[in-house]
């Protein structure tokens, strides 16, 4: 439960088990039951009953699935609209990077700022860029370039992210987020941390034979713990928060 | 259960699933026309996303002459037409004629792909050049294949109704009709391609 | 009743008896032979493609990347996914058993273009060896079966385009099957037998082979563009060129979607074929079946981009994917029910072909559900790329396409051979299969939800034993297969006579001699109009099996 979208997922996951496993159960039960009541006893000749149709069964189980599926679907709509995967980015979050009206820029999912509770109302800006096989963050407005992503728990997070070569993905397992970070199109990606600790950042798409050792650390800390971090490595004296 | 099967008189005589072939080898053809316009579906979706979501840099946009494709689509456009004309020549058992405006059909490919040619050394831009420019000599590539293969087949097949009793008579005209299919075919893509490249 | 077969000596079918096993070496044009062709070869590249399984699941026993070079590691799951998907499954529930069985149920006497048959299936050993033998030259592809571009840019060429043009050829071989199938399904029916009257696997082969006709060609001009931006050095997908990745995705996945159900549609006919048969009932609601399918083809063609949630889709994209996705479900559960509907009330004989398409029931609606799950957005930004997907696909393509594989031997063995397979070495292959698996693939699922990514060869020390179990399950996987050949080599030298109609089936193939005579039928191909007739009134007195008995 390590951002506002984790609890969100966690819920929606857990209606999918439920409905899965009762689904797989029946379904299973079904046949097994099957198999056992009308196999052939020894002796038995002939056949089964020549039942071919039965309209009203048809329709029940057609029905069903597809109101369950109408269910499921819309319940993860709105799970999507509460991470925030319906807003529109609005140019103004990000309009202090220099992005030219030739760049596209896509949202990725995440929850946005309007859930936050905190002082600070404008969202951390920090661009990631991925390349073959590392990640590594920077925050403009302290001209600090790090391996690590510390980030203040609570708080916002707008990250733009771009790679270098290859397509790459950063996951926060933790964070139940994913987003490709794709060469040739930046990346938009807002998600609120809201557990302190450290979590680890996965590269998840296939980018070559050390895919699997481009790792990083996400920092979730307390505000305090941040200022001073970021301070110590601030390049700027004068920062305003 | 109702199985019915009378019994065949000739049963001895095997029926031969190659007999009745002449209409499956069209269906066949016209299948793999299918498969063969999505390849295009697919070029052509690629394309028309490119130039949506990639747009070029605006010193890199050329506008392309229009005269030379305008001509050869006439050439294909009119190559369809005499096609046509030695099938019905080939209907009335007037195997001159048919050949005649056969030749005339592959003349009007090979013209086609000539002006093609030419218009590939003139254009301002090269394979590698840009987004564009790629895709622009892969969907004409690719088509320009498509009318090679056709005039070859209808130089074939040309070849092949010379020889009275050959190959190519009004009772065994499948070769012809497929070539004639396929040749349309390659023309009404011509015509998505021509709108889609140099039009839009 | 009323069934008659022309009088024929022993004699005369022995003439027309095919003779000789060269003729399984040669291009032999004859539907039966391409069929066995198809079905022998590909088991081939599944016992490749199983062996490089088995190092995929070796080098995951530990959590370092020590059993190969991480670049090894790439070359062998490209390798692993490519084989397994384009030289064993498709080419043998299309290839095989379409070409096997598909003439019969039409009632004809070849495939409608015999030799373009022979063409299709002898692109796929130089195309299948084409591409092993990259591995030793210069190093196989190395951008998994997906090859998205940058990465299959710019990794080395040479292996690359090996891939690209063995999968080009295999592309062409399907093709080509797509059209022989159409053609053949539509055009060579036997005069006075109603498409409403065809066995289902015709219908799932028509169904699978519209996907492949409108789908495979997307991919290979997809592949053609890839070649030349590493060839040529153009930039379709290259973005430092100026490219576009993404366009790529969607061209690769408006192929590769349908290439699921190329996969998994051929196997619900032959699922079909198979219940009635050992539940000696009719298969239940025919029509339904049959607009499932349909549904499905349609449908299957609009969802491809579900396998690109996280790769910066639009909003309205991934919702209209999601729903379009998650629909599939109605008609695929159709299927599902009608077969439960099937065995209930049946004589269910417990045998080997049963108890594998059994399993695949249970093995498909468990990789179903999952697949349900991973097209909800939310849900799959956590687990796409993870062994959540790794688990939901084998579940379907291991525990559905392939249980229906060796369910369908089992089942058509006799045919193909006139002898029985051992029933008792069956079930213990079934056994140590079904376990083998789900101790292999369900962990699967908990490794991608707790963050394990696909396509590592190196992960964090807390999956390792999770991994293990995973691991042991592909042995015993691995393991399964002994009893199977034996079983085969056995059965093939030493096996029990079957007799011609072994399960008393009622449909067409089954009612001519076994192993068939070249051209199927002695005289007049029979007319079967109710090929699900089991339990009918008229059929006590005239069991199918005295049908050849004059
Ligand atoms: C034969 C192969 C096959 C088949 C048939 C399917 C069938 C389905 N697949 Fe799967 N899939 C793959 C092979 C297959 N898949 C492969 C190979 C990949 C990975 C590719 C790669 O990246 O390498 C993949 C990946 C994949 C993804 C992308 C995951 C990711 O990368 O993030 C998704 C997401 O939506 C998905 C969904 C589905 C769905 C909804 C179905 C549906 O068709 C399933 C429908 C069936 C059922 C649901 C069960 C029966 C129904 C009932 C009993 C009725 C009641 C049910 C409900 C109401 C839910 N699949
Ligand atoms: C389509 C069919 C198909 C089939 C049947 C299988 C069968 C198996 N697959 Fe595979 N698999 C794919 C299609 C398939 N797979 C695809 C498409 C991918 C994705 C590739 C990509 O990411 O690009 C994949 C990826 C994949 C991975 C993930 C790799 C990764 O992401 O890092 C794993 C890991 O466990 C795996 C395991 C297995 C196993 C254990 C089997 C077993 O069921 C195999 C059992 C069979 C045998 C074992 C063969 C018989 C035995 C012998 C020949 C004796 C010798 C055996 C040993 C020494 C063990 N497969
Ligand atoms: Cu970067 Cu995988
Ligand atoms: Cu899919």
């Amino acid at each position: 439960m390590a951002s506002t979208n984790a609890p969100i997922y966690d819920e929606l996951f857990n209606v999918l088990f439920v409905i899965g496993t009762i689904l797989f159960i029946g379904m299973t039960a079904l046949v097994i039951y099957s198999l056992i009541q009308f196999r052939r006893k020894p002796g038995e000749e002939g056949d089964g009953l020549p039942i071919e149709d039965n309209l009203p069964l048809e329709i029940f189980w057609t029905a069903v699935p597809a109101v369950v599926i109408l269910f499921v679907g819309l319940y993860s709509y709105d799970i999507y609209d509460r991470m925030g995967g319906m807003q529109i980015l609005s140019n103004d979050m990000h309009s202090h990077h220099s992005i030219s009206s030739q760049e596209k820029v896509w949202g990725g999912i995440g929850s946005s700022k309007q859930e936050s509770n905190t002082s600070r109302d404008f969202p951390i800006n920090v661009e990631l860029t991925a390349m073959q096989f590392a990640f590594l963050f920077n925050y403009p407005k302290g001209e600090i370039i790090s391996g690590e992503l510390h980030v203040p728990v609570g708080q916002p997070i707008t990250m733009r992210m771009e790679s270098k070569d290859v397509i790459h993905a950063f996951w926060v397992p933790e964070f139940r987020l994913k987003q490709d970070v794709i060469p040739g199109q930046p990346t938009i990606l807002n998600f609120t941390p809201t557990r302190t600790g450290r979590y680890p950042i996965i590269c998840a798409e296939l980018c070559g034979p050390y895919h699997g050792g481009m790792r990083s650390t996400v920092v979730v800390e307390e505000p305090e713990e941040y200022d001073a971090w970021f301070k110590k490595n601030s390049k700027q004296t004068e920062v305003e928060l | 259960m109702t199985t019915v099967s009378p019994l065949n008189k000739k049963s001895n005589e095997v029926i031969s699933s190659k007999e009745e072939h002449a209409d499956h080898r069209l269906f066949g053809l016209i299948t793999f026309l299918i498969a063969d316009g999505m390849t295009f579906a697919g070029f052509f979706a690629a394309y028309l996303t490119f130039k949506a979501v990639n747009p070029l840099l605006p010193d890199a946009i050329y506008e392309l002459e229009l005269p030379l494709p305008t001509l050869n689509t006439i050439l294909l456009l009119v190559s369809s037409a005499t096609f046509h004309k030695a099938g019905k020549y080939l209907e009335e058992n007037n195997s001159k004629k048919c050949q005649y405006w056969l030749l005339i059909t592959a003349g009007l490919g090979v013209a086609f792909l000539i002006s093609q040619m030419f218009e590939y050394f003139t254009l301002p831009f090269g394979l590698t050049d840009n987004l564009y420019a790629s895709t622009f000599y892969a969907l004409t590539g690719f088509h320009g294949l498509h009318v090679t293969l056709g005039a070859i087949m209808i130089l074939i097949i040309w070849w092949q109704s010379r020889s009275p009793g050959g190959r190519i008579t009004k009772t065994n005209r499948f070769p012809f009709e497929a070539a004639e299919l396929y040749w349309h075919f390659v023309d009404g893509i011509w015509v998505v391609l021509f709108i889609i490249l140099y039009l839009l | 009743m009323s069934i008659s077969i022309p009088p024929s000596t022993e004699n005369n079918i022995k003439k027309l008896q095919p003779t000789g096993w060269l003729r399984y070496f040669s291009f032999s044009l004859d539907h039966k032979v391409i069929g066995l062709q198809y079905l022998i070869c590909g088991f081939i590249f599944y016992l490749i493609g199983g062996l490089l399984a088995g190092a995929i699941r070796i080098e995951l026993t530990s959590p370092m990347s020590d059993f190969m070079a991480r670049d090894v590691y790439n070359q062998v799951l490209t390798l692993h996914g490519t084989i397994m998907i384009f030289l064993w499954i498709v080419p043998v529930v299309n290839g095989a058993f379409g070409n096997y069985l598909i003439p019969f149920y039409v009632g004809a006497r070849d495939m409608a273009f015999p030799r373009l048959n022979a063409v299709a299936f002898w692109l796929i050993p130089p195309a299948g060896l084409m591409l092993i033998s990259s591995y030793f030259i210069n190093g196989a592809a190395q951008s998994g079966w997906t090859a998205y571009p940058p990465l299959s840019i710019t990794t080395p060429a040479a292996g690359q385009i090996v891939w690209i043009i063995s999968v080009l050829l295999l592309g062409g071989s399907s093709i080509f099957g797509g059209i022989n199938f159409i053609a053949t399904i539509l055009k060579l029916r036997r005069p006075g037998l109603k498409l409403m009257q065809l066995p289902m696997y015709c219908w799932a082969m028509l169904g699978t082979s519209i996907l492949v006709v409108l789908s495979t060609p997307v991919l290979a001009g997809t592949l053609i563009l890839l070649s030349f931006d590493i060839v040529a050095h153009t930039g379709f997908f290259n973005p430092s060129l100026g490219g576009n990745v993404i366009v790529y995705q969607h061209l690769f996945w408006f192929y590769s979607h349908p290439a699921v159900y190329i996969m998994v549609l051929p196997a619900f006919g032959l699922v079909s074929e198979i219940l009635p048969v050992h539940c000696r009932k009719p298969l239940f609601g025919y029509s339904t079946m049959v607009y499932s399918i349909m549904a499905i083809v349609i449908l299957g063609l609009v969802v491809w981009a579900h396998h690109m949630f996280t790769s910066g889709t639009p909003p309205w994209m991934r919702l209209f994917f999601t729903i379009a996705t998650a629909f599939i479900a109605v008609p695929t559960g159709i299927k599902f029910f009608n077969w439960v509907a099937t065995l209930w009330g049946g004589r269910i004989s417990l045998n080997s072909a049963i108890l594998f398409s059994c399993g695949f029931i249970v093995n498909f609606v468990l990789g179903g559900i999952t697949g349900v799950a991973l097209a909800q957005v939310p849900f799959d930004v956590h687990v796409h790329d993870t062994y959540f997907v790794v688990a939901h696909f084998h579940y379907i393509v291991y525990g559905g396409s392939v249980f229906v594989i060796f369910s369908s031997i089992y089942h058509w063995y006799p045919k193909f051979t006139g002898k029985m397979l051992n029933e008792t070495i069956g079930r213990i292959h079934f056994a140590i299969t079904f376990i083998g698996f789900n101790l292999c693939f369900a962990p699967q699922h908990w490794l991608g939800l707790n963050g394990m990514p696909r396509r590592v060869a190196e992960y964090d020390p807390q999956f390792t034993f999770v991994n293990q179990i995973s691991s042991f399950g592909a042995l015993l996987m691995a393991l399964s297969t002994l009893p199977f050949l034996w079983n085969i080599f056995y059965s093939t030298f030493k096996g029990k006579e079957s007799g011609d109609n072994p399960w008393k089936a009622l449909t067409p193939e089954w009612l001519t001699s076994s192993p068939p005579p070249v051209e199927n039928w002695i005289g007049e191909a029979p007319l079967v109009t109710e090929p699900y007739g089991y339990g009918k009134k008229q059929e006590t007195k005239n069991s199918p099996d005295s049908i050849l008995e004059n």
